[in-house]
């Protein structure tokens, strides 16, 4: 379904701070897979979801959807078919709005023209799939978000995405900023939103258990590069040690070198 | 007649000569409901879109000079408040294509579109600074003579002008009630939110700012038959009054998110704003002050309500602090 060719991206070209974020990435991305991707710091995670997702151009190579070209698209053109969940729980919704109007905005996609379509209708539509979280929100439609959790709305931003019915969703270390607790509902919501929705994603993580967990396949990046990749019953044999195991062998690290691999 | 150069000592003597007998009461309650429009629009700019725009110092006497051209050549008087209207939203349409293509702050954009409306200004005057109007038919003339006899004649334009703010106030709530305008909301907001909904924010920007120049515009064009002249300096100044307007109405009435309240405010902030403005007019002599002053004065209104919203932020802080405790 996506299809990332030969993409390369450098910052800062022909300077002394040359950093090469990616290198000459390869990967294809099967409708109905659920990617996890681990890495340290500055392996080349995010930007990776951000070439996906149109926030950022690359230096070289390619991004092709249904063999369709869209290198060249803008963020809020994928952003139809492209759902993305932020680390900032507050970037998903609006603060100073209402959980209904918040809901209103996001429950489809594409641009917004001069009706209302907030009715009663939709109201009862809303409060059954908030129903799905959980957390007595559809007792609090009227509320403006800033009285919410981070753990809600990222809950509510997840749920918001899935109604929008994307094809592909990126997830950006999503709980990572959430206590360990919410963390563990939204990781959940977002394992079963997955599977009941048949949704495709990519979701990077710190957690390398999460990572082993979930998904059908497992992506482990270093400086730019996907350095290895497992999937299927592969995966299912795998524990944090092999894991750990891998990474030696490849990049012939000593075991402090990688201590940010393993943190969080 | 002294000439101070400050486009309101014209309004002084329109509006409290005595052959209109019109109270002070009255003069502050109109001019608030005119200028309101335009707070309307400051409104949307500065705190719906955040997007803080300077086109107002220039769309606002564009408006005036399209009314007034229009008036002096025979042009429908209806007709005539749609067209400077549109002219507003032109305005506005090019600042926000300036910031949007160009990628020059909004700040800079909205002064850019300012400077050179000033010269389009003269030009739509027929290179004049001030065009009168005084001898004119206008809408407010029709209307007094409508309603001459049926309502006591010093109360006609002040209804008249209750009615055109509080239709244009409720299309505004109407506006941001549509799905477009809640996402207008949103943007001002949280653009990476729009962003992720497939909804370019250029597009919104170019319709938000647009829109507001628009109400600008039509805030002039009725000024400008109100006070009986179109000149090209009544822009002076607008986007401080405007602000002051919409502070003075957040400051004193309680918090909410209902749009339709938010703009009630930003009406009563803007009648507020001239009773101030009018007390300092005409009692400011009492401390030696001048209708000169009266631009400092402002600015000094601004500061001391930017003083009070921010302690009073503090005092919530602290509050909730030991809540928490």
């Amino acid at each position: 379904m996506i299809e990332l060719k030969n993409l390369s991206t450098v910052f800062g070209q022909g300077t002394v701070n040359e950093n090469r974020a990616l290198n000459r990435i390869n990967l294809k991305v099967n409708e109905g897979d659920f990617i996890t991707i681990i890495g340290s710091n500055g392996a080349g995670k995010s930007t990776l979801l951000n070439l996906v997702a149109g926030s950022l151009s690359p230096t070289e190579g390619a991004v092709f959807l249904n063999g369709r070209d869209i290198t060249r698209e803008p963020e809020y053109k994928r952003a139809r078919y492209i759902g993305r969940i932020f680390q900032n729980p507050l970037l998903g919704t609006a603060s100073n709005m209402s959980l209904e109007d918040n809901m209103t905005i996001t429950h489809k996609k594409g641009f917004k023209w001069l009706k209302r379509s907030l009715n009663s209708r939709l109201r009862e539509y809303f409060r059954s799939e908030l129903k799905q979280l959980n957390m007595g929100l559809e007792e609090r439609m009227k509320e403006n978000l800033v009285m919410f959790s981070g753990g809600q709305r990222q809950a509510l931003t997840l749920l918001m995405m899935v109604l929008s019915k994307p094809a592909l969703i990126l997830l950006d270390e999503h709980t990572a900023a959430l206590d360990p607790k919410n963390a563990e509902i939204v990781l959940e919501l977002t394992n079963r939103f997955i599977s009941e929705y048949k949704l495709t994603a990519m979701m990077i993580t710190h957690n390398m258990s999460h990572a082993i967990e979930f998904g059908n396949r497992l992506l482990m990046m270093d400086k730019g590069e996907i350095i290895f990749e497992s999937e299927g019953e592969a995966k299912r044999e795998l524990t944090v040690e092999k894991l750990i195991d891998r990474f030696h062998q490849i990049r012939h690290k000593t075991f402090e070198d990688d201590k940010t691999l393993l943190s969080e | 007649m002294r000439f101070s150069g400050f486009p309101g000592d014209e309004r002084i003597r329109f509006i409290f000569g005595k052959r209109d007998g019109k109270s002070m009461i009255e003069g502050i309650l109109v001019e608030g409901l005119i200028y309101g429009i335009m707070v309307l629009g400051v409104f949307i700019t500065f705190r719906i879109l955040d997007f803080p725009d300077l086109t107002v110092d220039g769309s606002f006497p564009l408006g005036a000079a399209l009314m007034a051209q229009c008036i002096l050549t025979g042009v429908n008087l209806w007709l005539a408040l749609l067209i400077a209207f549109a002219g507003g939203v032109m305005a506005g349409v090019v600042t926000a294509l300036i910031h949007n293509h160009l990628k020059v702050p909004n700040l800079l954009a909205g002064i850019l579109t300012m400077t050179m409306l000033y010269s389009v200004n003269i030009r739509v005057l027929g290179n004049r600074a001030n065009v009168p109007l005084l001898n004119e038919e206008t809408i407010l003339t029709k209307v007094s003579e409508y309603f001459s006899g049926v309502i006591p004649d010093e109360y006609i334009l002040l209804l008249f002008f209750i009615i055109v703010a509080l239709v244009i106030k409720t299309a505004v709530d109407i506006f941001f009630r549509t799905d477009l305008g809640m996402t207008l909301g949103a943007m001002g907001n949280n653009e990476q939110m729009v962003i992720s909904q497939g909804v370019n924010p250029k597009t919104l920007k170019t319709i938000g700012v647009g829109l507001s120049n628009g109400l600008v515009a039509l805030s002039g064009a009725f000024a400008a038959q109100y006070l009986g002249f179109a000149d090209v300096g009544l822009g002076q100044g607008i986007i401080i009054s405007g602000l002051a307007s919409v502070m003075i109405g957040e400051f004193l009435i309680m918090k909410s998110n209902r749009i339709g309240v938010l703009t009630f405010c930003a009406l009563i902030g803007s009648i507020l704003f001239h009773a101030v403005v009018y007390f300092g007019r005409y009692y400011g002599y009492l401390i030696k002050m001048t209708p000169n002053d009266l631009n400092l004065i402002k600015g000094i209104l601004i500061i001391i309500l930017l003083v009070l919203a921010q302690s009073g932020k503090l005092k919530k802080v602290s509050r909730k602090v030991v809540a928490e405790k």
